[in-house]
């Protein structure tokens, strides 16, 4: 619940998402569910020279599963905040 | 049990873990991909948000001509980066000399 809660707050900002076959996608976080599942707009590919065909993608919905990393805003980042939710949600709640 | 012996104590795996919220941890991961970050969050699938991220990703090649093999590995620096547990094979906490 920790993560969903934290991208809910997330959305608005730019996110780069990369997937697990290496495609990196930056876009604005328009929405995510339960599964971190992540829907984007505005998206273009980090290296369109390596994946033109994705050149026309507007906005994408992303499954969660194939998410290797999210690179966040660091103004996107409340540190404090992060760890006591950690705490609490390591406590089972 | 004191409400301090109970903060420290490492019962389970992810309590040792939990002891190294806001330190420098290593992250070795699926596709020979490593990380070195302070830990900010994470959760009992080991999705991490990390701040200050090296990623060491290590490739090898094989040499056309003389077949030897030769490792690359190419480094970058994220400032956050959320990253999703399953991809995560071990997690060590920075080395407490005490």
């Amino acid at each position: 619940m920790l993560f969903f809660s934290y991208f809910k707050d997330l959305v608005g900002r730019e996110v780069t998402v990369e997937l697990k076959n290496d495609l990196a996608i930056r876009g604005t976080l328009h929405s995510v569910d339960q599964y971190l599942n992540i829907k984007l707009e505005n998206t273009r590919v980090v290296d369109q020279d390596k994946y033109p065909h994705m050149l026309s993608v507007r906005n994408c919905f992303i499954r969660g599963s194939v998410v290797r990393y999210v690179q966040l805003p660091p103004e996107g980042v409340d540190v404090e905040l992060l760890h006591d939710a950690t705490r609490r949600e390591a406590r089972g709640g | 049990m004191a409400a301090a012996e109970e903060e420290s104590a490492v019962k389970e795996p992810l309590d040792l873990i939990r002891l190294s919220l806001d330190e420098r941890i290593y992250v070795k991961l699926r596709s020979d991909r490593e990380l070195r970050g302070k830990l900010h969050a994470y959760d009992q699938h080991l999705n991490m948000i990390l701040g200050d991220v090296e990623e060491i990703v290590t490739t090898v090649e094989i040499d056309d001509e003389t077949y030897e093999e030769i490792v690359r590995t190419t480094r970058r620096t994220v400032p956050f980066l959320f990253v999703r547990g399953d991809g995560v094979i071990l997690v060590s906490p920075p080395l407490r000399t005490a």
